[in-house]
């Protein structure tokens, strides 16, 4: 067996994968990657399947060192940078982790998440049908808590034998308001605070994580109340609780819960919402159900293509002249004002 | 027909013995027309009510046995809660109006779930170390620690959904004499296995986990348990009634629950 051994990472550095369906109904929240595209891209430029396991960088980057044979890998998400024994690897490329050589994945620079992921994934049992860690239910990843310093990660090495490759497209090229549909609780506000809602910028707080996003901006009054008897949540519910606040849900969110929400995200938007960082703005533009649905079918098209889109690394190619075909261009910038509707 | 909590829950045998259409004429007019509530492009989610009420619940699980069963392309899972079902989908597999008909059919003469879930005995030591709060709860009442044990230990409560954490059961059937406000100040951590009340409802710890609710006890069954099969005990629907044990038996049957025993025993009605 080949392990990629952590030398050091971040607190809430762990493996996640398509996330755990079907146990929701006994209180198991999804779990899952944050940024699907950036964990299809990794996937894909190591041959894997789009949500294999990889591991998830939150924030802050890591070190690992290869013991036991070669690693074929590839990182993709947050503008974060590779390195090898300290020497740079062009970004949206696999490269070969010889046997004793360290790696080194820079912080996330132009969001939050970042994805490594290593060819034929991570020998790893599943718990639930899945991979991914989630910190309330003690489940996933290697022993049901982030991965740290000295963790070891089994690989196959039968599935190590592969070319170098590069990736031409870059999913995560998107920006524009995130669109959301109204409701499930939308009734629970007046009109007014819709169109605040709809119409106001929103400020990530520095609480945003794995569970959610909470928002800062103008306060959103309920109309009757914002204790409702719990009901089923889902991936980018946007509830109010008292405080007029809104929250974004994401992936490690409860199965249930009882403030009103207002609106979802819609699914293809979820991701790039995801790389948003604390001190970020966003807006909210509303959209029908035709909509959301062709962005979450070009989205899956999108990704399923992905493969084509490989070519072999050519090695005249060097670092600098990767960097300057600007493959891995787009860094969001939620700043600037929202005028491109992405689905445009 | 708000449920009321010191009410008894009602046997769902009784209905197998109603007549269905009267029941379904009754229903009309207790319980609104169900409420489609799309949640985004991937879940919708049909309200029975707003409150909670072992027939809205009824309802919602109702639901949930025949969605699962006819499983609409696309489906990636169903969430029961008190009073509605939350379905997730994949939004480009899945054919919404076609799902909103089915829906529409399904609940337009929906009773309530009649197979009767299965009912659990979960032996609890209460008070001491094992409830810290036992005391403290009794006085608040008026009552003694062995009252409040006798009050808790003779109702039969009902799994109306389960969630917050993977096998945290919310139970309903709490006896209003022992309905006790939230602690002011949560704990951050209580052991599993805590047998706790909240106001009106009752809980079964499944993990070490933060609580604001009252400890009366502890129980050596594990609802959750990674490795075990099953996973999880209890499902929504389903009953339990508390048997009070001493130590000595907590202790024996402790050192089952950690063999793998599922200690928690189905009982008859």
């Amino acid at each position: 067996m080949t392990d990629l051994v952590v030398k050091s990472c971040g607190p809430m550095t762990s493996l996640q994968d398509r996330g755990r369906l079907g146990y929701q109904g006994f209180g198991v929240s999804p779990s899952g990657a944050m940024d699907r595209r950036a964990l299809a891209m990794a996937n894909a430029l190591v041959g894997n399947a789009p949500e294999a396991a990889a591991i998830e960088f939150m924030n802050l980057g890591g070190a690992f060192i290869c013991e036991g044979g070669d690693l074929h890998l590839a990182l993709v998400g947050a503008g974060c940078s590779l390195s090898i024994d300290g020497t740079p690897v062009a970004p949206q490329t696999s490269v070969l982790l010889r046997e004793g050589q360290a790696l080194e994945v820079g912080h996330p620079r132009t969001g939050t998440f970042a994805y490594l992921a290593v060819a034929g994934g991570f020998a790893v049992e599943p718990e639930l049908g899945s991979l991914s860690f989630h910190l309330r239910s003690r489940l996933g990843g290697l022993k049901g808590v982030p991965l740290e310093a000295g963790d070891r990660l089994p690989c196959r090495p039968e599935a190590q034998d592969r070319e170098a490759m590069q990736l031409a497209v870059d999913l995560t090229e998107e920006s524009g308001p995130f669109r959301v549909m109204m409701g499930p609780q939308d009734d629970y506000f007046t009109p007014e605070t819709i169109r605040t809602f709809l119409e106001s910028e929103f400020t990530i707080s520095p609480q945003a994580d794995r569970m959610g996003f909470q928002l800062t901006g103008p306060r959103l009054e309920h109309a009757k109340g914002f204790n409702i008897v719990s009901d089923g949540i889902v991936d980018g519910h946007i509830q109010v609780p008292g405080s007029g606040q809104p929250i974004v849900l994401m992936r490690d969110r409860q199965t249930a819960g009882g403030y009103p929400k207002i609106a979802t995200m819609i699914s293809a938007d979820l991701a790039r919402f995801a790389q948003m960082r604390p001190g970020m703005s966003v807006r909210f533009k509303a959209v029908k159900r035709d909509e959301a649905v062709a962005a979450a079918r070009r989205l899956k098209e999108r990704i399923a293509s992905l493969p084509s889109s490989l070519t072999p690394v050519r090695f005249n190619l060097t670092t600098e002249h990767l960097l300057s075909r600007n493959l891995i261009g787009g860094t969001i910038d939620a700043l600037a004002p929202a005028t491109a509707d992405p689905s445009d | 027909m708000a449920h009321r909590m010191d009410a008894p829950l009602p046997d769902r045998q009784q209905y197998e013995m109603r007549d269905l259409r009267l029941f379904r004429i009754v229903k009309r007019c207790i319980v609104p027309t169900p409420k489609i509530l799309p949640c985004g492009d991937s879940a919708v989610t049909i309200e029975f009510g707003d409150t909670i009420d072992p027939d809205i619940n009824g309802m919602v699980l109702a639901l949930d046995d025949i969605v699962r069963a006819r499983a609409p392309a696309g489906l990636i899972e169903t969430v029961p809660t008190y009073r509605s079902l939350t379905i997730q989908y994949d939004p480009v597999a899945t054919d919404y109006d076609a799902l909103v008909k089915l829906l529409n059919e399904e609940t337009k003469d929906l009773a309530p779930r009649n197979a009767v879930g299965r009912r659990w005995r979960v032996p609890v030591v209460y008070g001491g170390e094992y409830g810290i709060d036992l005391e403290e709860v009794a006085a608040l009442h008026g009552l003694t620690p062995h009252q409040v044990i006798e009050i808790h230990s003779s109702a039969v409560y009902r799994i109306y959904m389960i969630g917050f954490l993977p096998g945290f059961t919310y139970l309903g059937g709490l006896d209003k004499r022992i309905a006790t406000s939230r602690r002011l100040h949560p704990r951050a951590k209580i052991p599993a296995g805590t047998i706790m009340i909240g106001g009106e409802q009752a809980g079964i710890a499944p993990m070490d986990m933060p609580s604001g609710w009252h400890n009366l006890g502890l129980t050596p069954v594990r609802p959750y348990a990674p490795g075990r099969n099953p996973v999880f005990l209890f499902a929504a629907g389903d009953e339990i009634v508390f048997e009070p044990v001493d130590a000595s038996r907590w202790e024996a049957l402790e050192k089952a629950a950690q063999a793998g025993e599922p200690v928690a025993e189905e009982v008859r009605r």
